[in-house]
Formats: structure tokens, C-alpha cells, sequence
């Protein structure tokens, strides 16, 4: 496991919000949500107060709504029983939104401490500064920054360089580079330390549009819109309740012709027995929570509406270097040619890489090191010559005179013809022989000599290739894009096992494979972080900005990650269907569970009617009945509430193997669990 | 009783035989391929199109709509007017005058909406024209209209433009209904139904030759298969398929269990070829010949093993035999009710009222249902809208947002699915329902209180609001009786609501579909051809439809059918 994805996966089961006092204020946040006003909101758990506060009516007088032929303090306690179940399950589900809301709070809060209000120094027109609070900027202004001072808000770097501190917002603890000009590290985000140096920012974001302001306002749900899903299935949930408004409703005539009589409460109770309340419950906290999970993972969504639509996703179009491979080509294999031996050749490289610090270099030494190679001279003697583009090649000029270079093959050529060597066919037959594998090839020579080629490689993420196959099990196409030859690319394609590669790609390639597969009816996903990847990221259905990557990349896409790990995509498909999965299990499951409580109430209210063959159940009285099915419908909610925080379990399966499965658990689990919970709180409750 | 059984399963098999023959004409004429018949209609057709002045333009879901009330209302009004001036109106040997304007809208109403209840005795209330120019003209137009509207909906869910309303209902007339009516006719007449305009015989009994019997006759025999293949089911004569002359025999009444099953079951098969997916249309297609055997099944032996409590007085086991014709016997009775309520032909050759509780039960969940086989057209559009929110609520559980042959469903199909199956039956059944069981004494008429009376009216409002046509009868719901003016309006409502408020919404559910991007079909999709998927579908209708209706069977057909079997 590379370090990169095991830092990912801590941080997954750490969030670094704190969560103290959470249900604390949850339950607070329960009471709080009684307000009709918010209540509202939610038609199905709506229906369920106001049947609640007509059930407290008839707890104070059971004849309100006509007269009882009953017992009266036996009513007032079965209706005050009543009363009480019901308002529990409301406030079960007010609790189970404000749980969800909560962690989103405690993650915004840990977000604003970094962007306490700090005061800028904004540049005015004639070149002086004067001190504004940071709030007052707006975009197009110019501010300086020294180090040691917080960046006021988002913007671009115009002229200096520093280094500047991320970890409020990354969690990576070195300091990145800033620089004008240089697309990637020219953008800087507020909230964010200058450690040395001092920069001047052009601002890019009007206060409380910044992009902490963003993520503070996407997690703590303040603005959290319906996505489409959620809008669809609350159509389906508030039709069901009317449905159940209207059974319920007309029952008094037929229950009174059949002479079977029953109560306000008991018709009450029914009602709420019946509609959707487990998944209108539980609905906004699955939703949240999912927003949440997304946050987790150190990626800011613009909108839920974008996470939804990771589910959705047909193909994922993927940058090769940093995504597919690690971005650094390793020494796999030396080759020697005109009659030189493998330890000359493993000796001449290790010299030659001896003031290499690049990962390349650094792999050529380990693997001389490996064929056992030993330095032949003091390396104090010793001078290192550095690579440069103009060059080509880099290297040692030993004391005794000797120079070690290694490079592109042809400017080595050149290096080894300008001091009269000669030159063999065999250094061309290795160039080939490592270019069809799909690597680059380094040669390697000693004055007018040439040893050997170096075989280096582009190594694919560890673990990688299984991703793939699960995405393609779910479906889910992959394209690598590469700036590599045909025959590089085909070699990194095959090995990393994705579905197909664009070779020697440029940027406006990525933006006509987007448009390709979306004319075909495909949802697409990228990532990108140049400017000039920006066209592309908003074209995407999925656009995932890498946090390091310029301000216009992150604008045109509607996620960023803050670790700028492109291989995140994926995660971000698995979250994105595992909200999917836990909306639809639920829904189902709730629906399912009515079976049950129509067994349970229907045959005892109405056994004047002479139907309690139909109590298959054999529950004790009608009351208790009544009482264990409501029990059932109000315990159920905050029973579910770690599944809806948490997300069904997700498996990448084929969706028909994911459908039998889910069918089997929340579908047919739903149809036997309420049974089985209502027998067994009926045959403890104390009614006879 | 093994030569009942025997009559059904030969029945099913001739249906399932004819299934993809009848299914692919269908396709056949709705995709515009050429055909003999072209050669003979298409001369006319060009005359009438060009005299009405129509246009063949493709419409779009709401020009459709429109389309398909302003005919349906024009029709009514139409035949509304024929009816109170059929005094004045020839081939009216019994000189009928008018009926009462309550019973003329009802019937105009329910005829029109391809229902057929009725609330009077078509011998003594109607003249021949009315019947034939009237009655007889609203079975053609009424089913292809269904035909047209099922068609449309087709067209759209496969990715089609909807078509054009009224060449869809000129094509479903001239190159289904007709050919097969006038062929089924023929025969009918060799079977012994009559063919005439004569007046009624008169004749002395046998028994007392001093008492004059009436004998009604009638153009009774191409009326009888229209009634039966375009699922009106409005019978020329009171007692409908019961009386001798509509259904004199075994041949008879089997050729009008298939022709009742013909068009829906067929229609299923022109889905799978609209939608180039033949896999999906058995499977459908299977699952509700399995709801139906069951519903068969319980009716049959149901009627089988009779009334526990004459069983007793009788001391020996007898087929509940009440309200049946004995030349078709408790087997054909009960494939016949339960085929008649699940088609929505609302024919009837025995009392409904009569059989057992259970039997009730069945025939009831069919009108609650509406999807065994369902409606002229309609039916099978439910069956697909059923599909669609089955696709909905299990879909999501793949990962996805839900799709159905490729095309996503959002908050419009579901606003437009949940309004169409799960709203307008509650509405229109449970709200009239529970008013006339409140006033029971003013409005009902109610001929056997108790649970039987509570399935009597709400029988009467299900079969109305699915267009069903059949009575369970047993309600004083006929003028002049007090409450024939409550049951004549009352039901209007849940006619046209039950009609046009479905239509409406199908039709819109298919336009918004046939115009949603494809996305390409992966392993990530979620398949509805598949057996899994299937039975998922069974569940959601089963449950969704019983989940509404569970108090209205319990407190009526199930309290009586335990009251039966408890011997109280």
C-alpha cells in the first residue's frame, strides 16, 4: 500500500472533526425541530405531530370526537400511551436529522477556526496599503501578505514567492511553494499561512463566496438542496401518506356499517402505522450523512446534486501520470551493449546517479546496489552535473578526469560523437526493445563509450488494477489519457487493466473524449488541474479539481479534492452509489415493514367484525396490538439511524447481484423483521 | 369437477396460442407496415381523413390528450342526444320513449369511457337504434380509443413520438376491431345467437298457456363480440352474458372468455416488439397469467365446495350453483367472472352477488388492481406504469438513478406513476364509497346489509372507477328506485376520473420519456427482463395495491367468508 492511499484510508475512520457533545445537542436540535415551521418541512413526520397533538386531545377527553362506548380511564390510558409513542417517533426523527446535521456542524466549525476574521492589507490604486478588515475585499482587489500572516481569501498570486502553510485545509503538513504564472501553484486559498516571504494576491472571491465559505455552508446542510432523487422519492413518500390519509379517512363509515366501531386515537395510530415513516425519517439524514461522507474524504462538492450524480457515472476519463501510475519512472533493468559486462554497466550507473536526487535516480542506485555495485572512488572527489532541458543528461565528472553521463539516448549519442567515439547498432536495438515494453529508455555512457541502456518504468498504483475491475463489474468505463507514444500508452493501458487509452493526448482531446461519450448518452467524470483542463472539467458530469491545480480549474468543477489525489475519483463513485443504495433500501424496507402492521392492527381493531382469524400473529388485545406495532414503527427510526449515517455496505457487484442482495435483506427483511419485533413487544407488554 | 378444470386450462392454452399472432398484427399495423387490408381500407380512410379534415401530423402528448377528449366528449354528446329523442327515432318496435336524463348521461358516460355499467335493462329501456347506433357505436370508439392511448404510451416509452390520435383510432377500428368483430359475429350467429330487427315474440307459456310470455330478440350477435373483444361488456339484454341469446352454450361463452382476453394479453406481445425486447414482454406477461391463475384458483374451488351452510342443509358437497346458469356450471362461471372483472370487459354470465365471499374477494382485487390483464389499452399501459415505479422504489438499490429502458425516471414519472396507480383509486372508490355507506339508508339501496352490502357499494364504485362495467349488483341503483339518481351521478364521477385522469397522466408519462436522452445499457444497469426483476414487480403491485384496498377486503369479503365458514 503506497502511502498516499493508507493516508487516505486513516483519515476515512478519523474524521477530524470533533464530535463531543454531538448527541447532546442532537437531542437539543430534536426539540428544537418541533416548531411547525420546521416541521413542516417534512410532510410524512408532519402528519405524524399533528396526529400526535389530536391524540393529546382525546388523552384529556376521549369524548371530543364523539362519544366512546368504553371504559373512559382505560381510553385516556391508551390514548395517552398513544400520545407518547408518537411523539417519540417524531422526535426520533428530528433526532436522527439533527445527528446528521451535527457532524456536518462540528466539521464546519473545525473549518471556520481557521478563518477567524483577519485584517488584509489591501493595495490601492497608487501603490499604497491600507489595513481592511478581510470581509471588506472584494474580487479584483489587490492584498499583500507577509509571512507569518493568513491569506484574507481565495485569490491568485500576482508577483513574489513564498511558502505557504495548507494543512488548515489539507491536513499535509509541508508548506507548498507559491508562485506567480505558474498555472498550478499560483493559486492561493484564504484561510491559509504565508510561512516566509510575502506575496501579493489579486483577490478572485467576494467574502462568503470563497471556497471554505463554500464548504461550510455545503456541510452544515444550512443550504442543502433536494437533489432530484431525494425530490422524486419525497413525490412517492407524500403520495403514499395521502394514499393512507384517505384509507384511514373513510374507514369510520365502513367500520360503522360493519358495526365495528373504533376511536379517533386508534384511526390515528393506524395512520401513522401506515405511511412512510421509517424512511421519512430517516430521509434528510441519509442525504446529509452522504454530503458528510464526501467531506470526509477531504473533497468539497459544490452541490449534492454532483455527488448524486458520481452514482450515475458510465465512463471516468483519467490523466495517467498521478491517477493510473505514481507519476516517477523507477530503474527496472540495465542492458549493456558492445561487450560490456553487467557489473561494468551497474558500476557506471550507480556513479552516474550518485548526485541524482530525483526519484529516477535515486531507483538507478538502488538497483546498482542491487546487482552489487560498489562506488570505486570517494565521493567528496567527485562532481555532480545536473540535468538540464538543454542538455538532456545529467551525471559525475570523476577527479580522475572521467566523465559519466546518462540522458535521452540521442543526446548521449551526441555526447559520446563530439569526443570521437563511435557508435554501434546495439544501443539502438535496447532503445527499441525497452520503447515496445513501454518504457523509457536512459542511456548511459563513459566518455566516447557507451555501456548500456537503463529500462525505466512507469509504475502502476498497487491496487489499482483490482479498482478498475470492480468498476467495471459496476459498469463503469475507464479511458486513460496520456501524453505518452502509442506503444508506452498501450503497455501502462494493458497493465493497469483500463477499458481504453487516448495516446500523445492534449488537453483539447480530453474535452472531445467527454463529448464523445456524453453523445453517446454516458454521464462522464474527470479530474484536472490546469487552467487548460477547465473547458473539460465543466463539460464533465463530474468535474474533480485537484486542490494545488489554478483557481479557473477549480471554478469550472463542481468538486474539489483538498489532498489533490486524482485517484479519489473512484472513492467518489462508491459514495455517490452508496447514497443511492441506502435511499432505495430504506424506502424499500419501510414499505415492506406495512405488511406487518396491517397484520397486526386491522384484525384486532375490527375483531367485532369477527376477522381475528386474520391476527396471525396471535397478539394478545387489541390494545396491546396497537401498541406493540407503534412501539415497533417509533424504535425502528433511531434503530436505523447508524445504517442511514453510515451508508448500506457497499460491494461492487453487477447490479443484478447488488439488486438480489438488497432485495433479499431490506425487501424480504422488511416484509419478516416487523413479524418478528411486534410478536416479541406484544408478548412483553403488560396488557392482557 | 375434472371436466372444469379441463375447460379451463383448454381455455388458457387457446389464449396463450393466440397471444403472438394477434400480438405482432398489432405491432404490425401500429408500425405502418403494409398489409392486405391496406387494399381495402386505405381508400376509405384517405376519404374520411380528407371530409373531417384531419391531419396525420405526429402529436405531441398534450395535442394527443386534447385529442382524445374532444372526440370522447363529442361522442357522448352524440349519443346522450340519441337516447332522449329515441322515441321519435326509427327501429323502435316496443315504442320506447326516453329514459330519464340521469340514466341517459350515466349511460352515456359509462359507455363512452368503455365501463358499460348499467343502471337499466337494455330490453325495456332502449330501442334497437339506440343500441346499435348508440351503444354499439361507443364500442368500437371506446376501445380503440383505449387500443389508440396504449398504443401512444408504447410508442413513447420506447423512445417513439406518440403518433396521431385519430389515425391510431381509425387504424384500430378498421384493421382490428372490425375484421375480427365481423368473422366473430359469423360465427356467433352459426352458434345460435340471433341477427334481427324483428320485435319481440310473444308467446303462452308452456306451464299455463293462459300467460303471454314476452320474448326479447334483438341485432344481438355482432353486438355480443364487440361487447366482449373491445371489453365493454354492456349487455344487449339486462341479465348481459347470462341470457340465452347472448350466450346460448359452451362455444359461446368460450369464445367470449378469449375474445375478453384477446386484445390485452396480445397487447403485452406488442410491447416486446415496439421495445424490440420479447424477453420482457413474456416475463410480464407470465407474472400476471400467474396472479390470474391464482385468482382463478381461489374463485374456482371457491365455487367448487359451495356455501359451507347449504352444504349442511344439502348433507352432501355441492358447487355453489346460486345465481349461475346451469348449462355453464360453477368452472365457466368462475373463469368467466374472474376474466371479466380482470379485463375490465364487465360482461357477466352469472351473478357476481351470488358467489362465494372469497370469489368476491378475487374479483374485487381485480378492479383494484386493474392489471389482470387490465383495461382495453389502459391496461397494459398500467401494467408498464406499475413496472416504472417498481424500477423506482427498488432501483435506487443498484446504485443508480432508477432507469427504464434506458431512460431515467424522475420526479416527473413518479409525480405522474404514483398520481395515476396509486391516488386516483383511493379517490374515486374509497370517498364515494364511505359517503354512501354513511347515509346508507338514503343513498345505498342496499339489498343485503352487513359485510355482503359493504362489497355491494364498493363494488359498484371499484367497477366504475375501473372502468370495469360490472355489477355485483344487489343495489337498488336503477330508476325509478329513490336512489337510482345518488348511484347514476355518483358514479359518473368515478367513471370519468377513473378514465380520463389515468389517460391523461399516461399519456404525458410516455411523452416525457420518448423525449429523455438513451444512456447506454451496462453492467451497472438495472435489467427488468430478468426473473428477479419480475417478481420484484409482483411484489410492489401486490403490495402497493393490496396495502390500499386490505381494510375494504377485510371488513367486507373476508368477514363474510369467515362468518360463512364459522356457520353464524
Amino acid at each position: 500500500m503506497t502511502t498516499q492511499t493508507k493516508r487516505r484510508r486513516d483519515r476515512k475512520h478519523t474524521p477530524k472533526a470533533k464530535t463531543a457533545g454531538l448527541y447532546k445537542r442532537a437531542i437539543r436540535d430534536a426539540f428544537t425541530k418541533l416548531n411547525p415551521r420546521i416541521a413542516v418541512r417534512n410532510p410524512v413526520m408532519f402528519l405524524v405531530w399533528v396526529g400526535t397533538i389530536v391524540t393529546a386531545l382525546v388523552t384529556l377527553d376521549p369524548n371530543l370526537f364523539g362519544t366512546v362506548r368504553a371504559d373512559l380511564n382505560q381510553q385516556r390510558l391508551l390514548n395517552g400511551l398513544i400520545t407518547l409513542i408518537l411523539f417519540f417517533t417524531v422526535l426520533f426523527a428530528n433526532f436522527a436529522e439533527a445527528v446528521a446535521e451535527g457532524r456536518g456542524k462540528a466539521q464546519a466549525d473545525s473549518l471556520r477556526s481557521t478563518r477567524s476574521d483577519t485584517m488584509a492589507r489591501k493595495v490601492l490604486p497608487d501603490g499604497s496599503t491600507q489595513t481592511v478588515p478581510s470581509t471588506a475585499l472584494r474580487r479584483g482587489e489587490q492584498v499583500q501578505v507577509i509571512a507569518g500572516e493568513v491569506i484574507p481569501a481565495d485569490g491568485e498570486v500576482v508577483t513574489g514567492m513564498a511558502s505557504v502553510d495548507e494543512s488548515a485545509i489539507t491536513g499535509e503538513s509541508a508548506p507548498v511553494l507559491k508562485q506567480p504564472g505558474t498555472d498550478i501553484a499560483s493559486s492561493v486559498t484564504g484561510g491559509t499561512r504565508v510561512i516566509s516571504d510575502e506575496l501579493m494576491i489579486r483577490i478572485t472571491a467576494d467574502p462568503g463566496q470563497g471556497f471554505i465559505d463554500r464548504m461550510i455552508a455545503l456541510v452544515e446542510g444550512a443550504e442543502r438542496q433536494k437533489t432530484p432523487n431525494e425530490i422524486a422519492l419525497t413525490v412517492l413518500l407524500t403520495v403514499l401518506t395521502q394514499v393512507f390519509l384517505i384509507v384511514v379517512a373513510t374507514l369510520p363509515p365502513l367500520a360503522n356499517y360493519a358495526h365495528t366501531p373504533t376511536t379517533i386515537a386508534i384511526l390515528i395510530s393506524l395512520l401513522v402505522a401506515l405511511i412512510p415513516t421509517t424512511i421519512g425519517g430517516l430521509l434528510s439524514a441519509i442525504g446529509i450523512a452522504g454530503m458528510d461522507r464526501v467531506a470526509q474524504f477531504n473533497v468539497v462538492a459544490t452541490s449534492g446534486r454532483a455527488v448524486e450524480a458520481c452514482g450515475d457515472v458510465n465512463t471516468l476519463v483519467l490523466d495517467k501520470t498521478g491517477t493510473i501510475t505514481l507519476g516517477n519512472r523507477l530503474a527496472d533493468e540495465f542492458i549493456p551493449v558492445d561487450g560490456h559486462s553487467m557489473d561494468s554497466l551497474a558500476t557506471i550507473a550507480l556513479a552516474s546517479s550518485l548526485f541524482d536526487e530525483t526519484p529516477e535516480g535515486r531507483s538507478i542506485v538502488q538497483l546498482a546496489q542491487q546487482l552489487g555495485a560498489a562506488l570505486e572512488f570517494q565521493p567528496e572527489t567527485a562532481e555532480g552535473i545536473e540535468f538540464s532541458a538543454r542538455t538532456r543528461m545529467s551525471g559525475t565528472n570523476l577527479a580522475d578526469g572521467r566523465q559519466i553521463r546518462k540522458g535521452a539516448v540521442d543526446a548521449i549519442k551526441g555526447f559520446v560523437r563530439s569526443r570521437g567515439g563511435t557508435l554501434s547498432s546495439e544501443l539502438d536495438a535496447a532503445y527499441e526493445r525497452i520503447s515496445r515494453r513501454g518504457g523509457t529508455p536512459l542511456a548511459l555512457c563513459q566518455d566516447n563509450e557507451i555501456y548500456g541502456a537503463i529500462y525505466l518504468k512507469d509504475v502502476v498504483k498497487t491496487g489499482i488494477k483490482e479498482r478498475f475491475d470492480q468498476l467495471r463489474r459496476m459498469g463503469v468505463r475507464t479511458i486513460m489519457l496520456t501524453g505518452d507514444n502509442r506503444i508506452t500508452a498501450s503497455v501502462i493501458a494493458q497493465e493497469a487493466g483500463v477499458d481504453d487509452f487516448i495516446a500523445e493526448a492534449t488537453p483539447e482531446d480530453k474535452i472531445e473524449v467527454i463529448r464523445q461519450e456524453q453523445a453517446q448518452g454516458k454521464l462522464v467524470a474527470m479530474t484536472g488541474d490546469g487552467t487548460n483542463d477547465a473547458p473539460a472539467l465543466a463539460q464533465a458530469n463530474v468535474g474533480l479539481a485537484m486542490n494545488s491545480g489554478t483557481q479557473a480549474a477549480k471554478e469550472a468543477a463542481n468538486m474539489v479534492d483538498l489532498d489533490s489525489d486524482p485517484t479519489k475519483l473512484i472513492d467518489l463513485v462508491t459514495i455517490g452509489k452508496q447514497l443511492l443504495i441506502t435511499r432505495g433500501a430504506l424506502t424499500t424496507f419501510s414499505i415492506a415493514n406495512d405488511i406487518a402492521k396491517y397484520f397486526a392492527i386491522i384484525p384486532t381493531i375490527f375483531a367485532a367484525a369477527g376477522i381475528g382469524a386474520l391476527n396471525i400473529m396471535g397478539l394478545k388485545s387489541p390494545q396491546s396490538a396497537i401498541l406493540s406495532a407503534l412501539i415497533y414503527n417509533a424504535l425502528i427510526i433511531p434503530a436505523l439511524i447508524p445504517l442511514a449515517l453510515k451508508g448500506v455496505e457497499f460491494r461492487p457487484l453487477t447490479a443484478d447481484q447488488l439488486l438480489r442482495r438488497n432485495i433479499l435483506i431490506y425487501g424480504l427483511g422488511g416484509v419478516i423483521a416487523p413479524f418478528i419485533a411486534i410478536k416479541f413487544i406484544d408478548s412483553i407488554l403488560p396488557f392482557s | 369437477m375434472v371436466q372444469g378444470w379441463i375447460q379451463i386450462v383448454l381455455t388458457l392454452l387457446i389464449v396463450i396460442l393466440i397471444t403472438p399472432v394477434l400480438g405482432g398484427y398489432i405491432a404490425r399495423v401500429f408500425l405502418g407496415e403494409r398489409m392486405w387490408l391496406d387494399r381495402i381500407f386505405m381508400p376509405l380512410e384517405r376519404m374520411i381523413y380528407r371530409l373531417s379534415g384531419i391531419s396525420k401530423n405526429e402529436m405531441t402528448g398534450w395535442q394527443y390528450i386534447r385529442a382524445v377528449l374532444i372526440s370522447n366528449l363529442v361522442m357522448a354528446v352524440f349519443v346522450f342526444v340519441i337516447f332522449m329523442f329515441q322515441g321519435v327515432l326509427p327501429l323502435n318496435p316496443t315504442g320506447l320513449g326516453a329514459p330519464t336524463w340521469d340514466t341517459a348521461l350515466h349511460t352515456a358516460i359509462s359507455f363512452v369511457t368503455n365501463t358499460n355499467q348499467q343502471h337499466y335493462a337494455g330490453e325495456t329501456t332502449f330501442s334497437y337504434f339506440s343500441q346499435v347506433a348508440a351503444l354499439g357505436f361507443l364500442f368500437f370508439t371506446s376501445a380503440a380509443t383505449g387500443i389508440a392511448v396504449a398504443i401512444a404510451f408504447i410508442r413513447g416509452l420506447t423512445g417513439r413520438s406518440l403518433g396521431n390520435f385519430y389515425v391510431d383510432l381509425t387504424l384500430a377500428i378498421t384493421r382490428i376491431l372490425l375484421p375480427i368483430s365481423l368473422i366473430g359475429a359469423v360465427v356467433l350467429i352459426a352458434a345460435g345467437v340471433p341477427e334481427t330487427l324483428s320485435a319481440p315474440i310473444v308467446v303462452p307459456t308452456l306451464e299455463d298457456p293462459t300467460v303471454q310470455q314476452t320474448i326479447a330478440l334483438g341485432p344481438v350477435a355482432h353486438f355480443e363480440i364487440i361487447k366482449e373483444l373491445g371489453e365493454n361488456g354492456g349487455g344487449f339484454f339486462a341479465i348481459n352474458s347470462a341470457h340465452p341469446f347472448e350466450n346460448p352454450n359452451g362455444l359461446t361463452n368460450l369464445i367470449q372468455i378469449v375474445a375478453m382476453l384477446a386484445m390485452p394479453t396480445a397487447l403485452i406481445y406488442t410491447f416486446g416488439i415496439f421495445a424490440n425486447n420479447r424477453q420482457q414482454a413474456w416475463l410480464i406477461y407470465g407474472m400476471v397469467f400467474a396472479i390470474y391463475l391464482v385468482f382463478i384458483g381461489v374463485a374456482a374451488i371457491a365455487e367448487y365446495q359451495g356455501n359451507p351452510m347449504v352444504n349442511a342443509l344439502l348433507d352432501s358437497p355441492q358447487p355453489n350453483l346460486e345465481g349461475k346458469e346451469v348449462r355453464l356450471g360453477w368452472a365457466q362461471s368462475a373463469l368467466y367472472g374472474v376474466t371479466t372483472t380482470g379485463t375490465m370487459c364487465g360482461a357477466v354470465n352469472s351473478m357476481h352477488d351470488s358467489f362465494m365471499p372469497l370469489s368476491g374477494a378475487v374479483m374485487l382485487a381485480n378492479l383494484f388492481l386493474q392489471i389482470v390483464w387490465g383495461g382495453q389499452g389502459t391496461g397494459t399501459a398500467y401494467l408498464f406504469a406499475y413496472l416504472i415505479l417498481a424500477v423506482f422504489v427498488t432501483g435506487l438499490m443498484v446504485g443508480r438513478t432508477p432507469e427504464f429502458l434506458g431512460r431515467k425516471i424522475e420526479k416527473q414519472e413518479v409525480v405522474l406513476t404514483s398520481l395515476l396507480i396509486l391516488l386516483v383509486h383511493p379517490i374515486f372508490i374509497l370517498i364515494p364509497g364511505a359517503i354512501a355507506l354513511a347515509f346508507a339508508d338514503q343513498f345505498a339501496g342496499i339489498s343485503n346489509p352487513g359485510f355482503h352490502g359493504l362489497t355491494q357499494v364498493m363494488y359498484e364504485y371499484a367497477s366504475a372507477a375501473a372502468n370495469n362495467g360490472s355489477g355485483f349488483e344487489g343495489l337498488a341503483d336503477s330508476q325509478p328506485a329513490a336512489t337510482g339518481l345518488w348511484w347514476n351521478l355518483s358514479t359518473c364521477v368515478s367513471l370519468l376520473a377513473g378514465r380520463y385522469i389515468p389517460i391523461t397522466a399516461l399519456l404525458l408519462l410516455a411523452d416525457g420519456i420518448s423525449r429523455k436522452p438513451v444512456i447506454p445499457m451496462t453492467t451497472g444497469t438495472l435489467r427488468t427482463d430478468t426473473g428477479l426483476f419480475t417478481g420484484v414487480t409482483a411484489g410492489v403491485i401486490l403490495i402497493m395495491g393490496a396495502l390500499t384496498f386490505f381494510p375494504v377486503l377485510a371488513l367486507g369479503a373476508i368477514a363474510e367468508a369467515l362468518q360463512l365458514a364459522g356457520g353464524i
